[in-house]
């Protein structure tokens, strides 16, 4: 009784606020993004960068009217899939984009994917829903997670790098990070080196670093973590002795707390604010000015999500009840990516160019990522073989 | 040997803080029986002023000094509004209502400073470093901490030993009617050690800020580690807290940086890499197990000695 009252009132409520706008088809897209505690600046990122892009759009993906409801996971599996069972349910939208975390989207990816709706991730690319649990509903615009460090091993291989010191947080994550890394490095193990997550003194691990007589050192350091040890590993005056491979670890969440400290490593990534591109250097400019703050590939990847949105909208004639259109036209991915081209894999993760990532001190002071040289050319996952599709 | 001496000077380190940090705690839980999980925030509060007065005064030594006012008048305002009130009550009461503080505090935090990790430098006069073993540049600062902390531990020793406020809390910890009947302001000298104690984590977090970072929520995995130090050296003891906190930061440290490689030799290098973290992030707790067994009231009860 109370749901029938409820929805009543809800479609009076919805009649009265589009009477004046018989016209337009509309859209309503909700967001499930990170946005408490220290992590909640990668969730911020990627929630201004999606909402730049439908207000530089005009309040309109593909020509229908969009409505954003932003839902904060707090990063507690329990929390995100009340919240986007509350989207689904309560505000009826038609496409979901989250998470930044893996962890979030194992929780968030069945309901979405049961109520047949479209599921864009802008950040999270595990592994999980890469092979055989593909779906046609699922889309990836950022990476599968293994990418990154699958990069920096090639990198690290094909530069002479002989003896590498690895060091992750002990969780599912660290663990495969080096994994990923040790898909194309060859060269030897100096040593293997797990800390708790959110570990604060990393004196311990800097001083078996020092006198490992490794060349480099490989890491998995995201938020606080980074900032924290990558200061410490400057100040042991580490940082012009070895290589410093990394990522998620120096990135513009994390570099206004590092600055100079970060400067002379090196990350890796698909992108980075500097990336010569003419509509990628306005999508820059633009989200400063707005903003106040550096956008990193977080931003990027979530803007680039609601350009997608936008170009499959428009591809159906603003008629999202075409979910067969739909799915189509979000595969075809006509959209103009701040990455250059963008193309789907057979998974429906992004099949792209992987950088390694210097940082450097602008003019203005601040601190940002930039392309230092592509290692990997239009590098899909390894799991993309697994899935039939 | 040398990368052993190294450990053993992070050990110490890490030891001294958590010792800083127990030192109120174990004071408050001894002397009033007050279980404060809100000891955390302190530490953090402290961090956070003294980062807030850095950027108005540039000046380090300055910002720290009003911090520690500032955590001061902290620590007592919570005392007259809050906590004074709770000391009859329940133990479980006072855990709710200081773990509503956690949240509290941990939120405002993040409204005002916001969620992203935050950089406090150390002062110019202790930002240089030097080569401590080949190829390992080792912070001056770090070593200031610890002398600052030895400081601060042979103070309060000769506080708590040898004035008559120290006298009286001693008393106040084993015999409160007696003290309180003795004509004794009981209440105010519970006020005086909470505000100390309060000030004391604050410093913790002030000069820990420098070699770490900011964060909300900071505090709060330390105080688990705190709290294991104070039980361990017996609540309400001061010098059990100081020896117990070096005991726990020496095993902690050295126990990440060996206990892989000593698995090593026993087990395959992949299982030793499963099991290391897990078994050195257990070491503190199992040492806990271990002296309680022995030593139920841990190594140095307050009974008469504080």
């Amino acid at each position: 009784m109370r749901k029938i009252f409820g929805n009543t009132l809800a479609v009076l409520a919805l009649s009265l606020a589009t009477a004046p706008l018989v016209q337009a088809a509309d859209l309503k897209v909700g967001l499930v993004l990170t946005l408490s505690g220290p992590p909640g600046a990668l969730g911020k990122q990627a929630q201004d960068g999606f909402n730049l892009a439908v207000e530089t759009l005009g309040g309109s993906l593909g020509g229908a009217n969009t409505t954003v409801v932003v839902a904060d996971d707090e990063l507690k599996p329990d929390v995100a899939l009340t919240r986007v069972k509350s989207l689904l349910e309560r505000d009826e939208v038609d496409i979901v984009v989250g998470t930044i975390f893996s962890n979030m989207l194992a929780a968030i990816y069945k309901p979405v994917i049961k109520a047949d709706k479209i599921l864009i991730s802008p950040n999270a690319g595990p592994s999980t829903f890469a092979g055989k649990k593909c779906h046609p509903n699922f889309f990836v615009t950022s990476y599968q997670n293994n990418q990154n460090f699958e990069a920096l091993g090639k990198y690290a291989q094909d530069n002479g790098i002989k003896r590498v010191f690895m060091l992750a947080p002990n969780y599912q994550a660290g663990r495969d990070s080096m994994n990923g890394f040790k898909k194309h490095f060859q060269g030897e193990i100096a040593d293997e080196v797990f800390t708790p997550l959110g570990h604060k003194d990393f004196s311990a691990q800097i001083a078996q670093i020092a006198t490992s007589k490794a060349d480099a050192v490989f890491t998995f350091m995201p938020g606080g973590m980074g900032v924290r040890f990558v200061k410490q590993f400057d100040a042991a005056g580490l940082s012009d002795k070895m290589t410093f491979l990394s990522a998620f670890t120096v990135d513009e969440t994390t570099l206004p707390a590092q600055k100079d400290a970060a400067v002379g490593l090196f990350g890796a990534g698909t992108w980075a604010p500097d990336f010569d591109l003419d509509r990628s250097k306005a999508f820059v400019a633009n989200f400063e000015a707005k903003y106040g703050y550096v956008p990193g590939s977080y931003a990027m990847q979530a803007y680039d999500a609601a350009l997608l949105i936008d170009s499959a909208v428009s591809a159906v004639g603003g008629d999202v009840s075409d979910k067969a259109g739909l799915k189509a036209a979000l595969k075809a991915a006509k959209f103009d990516s701040m990455r250059g081209t963008f193309k789907f894999n057979n998974n429906q993760y992004p099949i792209q160019d992987f950088y390694l990532l210097n940082i450097a001190k602008r003019a203005d002071g601040k601190y940002q990522t930039e392309i230092a040289e592509k290692v990997l050319e239009n590098s899909g996952d390894s799991f993309a073989a697994e899935c039939k599709m | 040997m040398s990368l052993f001496l190294v450990q053993s000077l992070n050990g110490l380190q890490f030891g001294i803080l958590l010792f800083l940090i127990a030192a109120g705690l174990t004071l408050v839980f001894g002397v009033m029986g007050f279980i404060n999980l809100a000891h955390g925030v302190q530490y953090m509060i402290g961090a956070y002023l003294t980062f807030m007065f850095f950027q108005w005064t540039a000046n380090f030594f300055v910002a720290l000094l009003l911090g520690l006012i500032v955590a001061l008048a902290i620590g007592l305002a919570c005392e007259i509004l809050i906590f004074r009130h709770l000391y009859a009550r329940d133990h479980l009461d006072q855990v709710l209502a200081t773990f509503g503080i956690i949240l509290f505090v941990n939120e405002a935090v993040k409204v005002i400073w916001g969620p992203s990790s935050l950089i406090l430098p150390p002062p110019d006069i202790l930002s240089w470093s030097f080569e401590i073993i080949d190829g390992l540049q080792y912070p001056v600062y770090r070593l200031a901490v610890i002398a600052v902390g030895i400081a601060v531990a042979i103070g309060l020793y000769l506080a708590v030993f040898k004035t008559r406020v120290g006298m009286l809390i001693r008393a106040g910890a084993t015999h409160p009617e007696m003290v309180s009947a003795l004509g004794v302001d009981i209440k105010r000298l519970f006020m005086i050690v909470f505000g100390f104690g309060a000030m004391l984590a604050g410093f913790a977090g002030a000069i820990a800020a420098p070699m770490f970072s900011l964060e909300p929520n900071m505090g709060d995995d330390l105080l688990i580690t705190v709290f294991v130090v104070i039980i361990i050296g017996g609540i309400g003891s001061i010098r059990g807290a100081f020896i117990a906190a070096v005991l726990v930061g020496f095993l902690d440290t050295l126990g990440r940086a060996v206990a892989t490689d000593l698995l090593k030799l026993v087990f395959d290098p992949s299982a030793a890499n499963q099991i290391g973290p897990a078994l050195s992030s257990m070491l503190i707790y199992i040492l806990m197990a271990a002296i309680l067994f022995f030593k139920p009231e841990g190594l140095f009860p307050a009974r008469g000695a504080a």
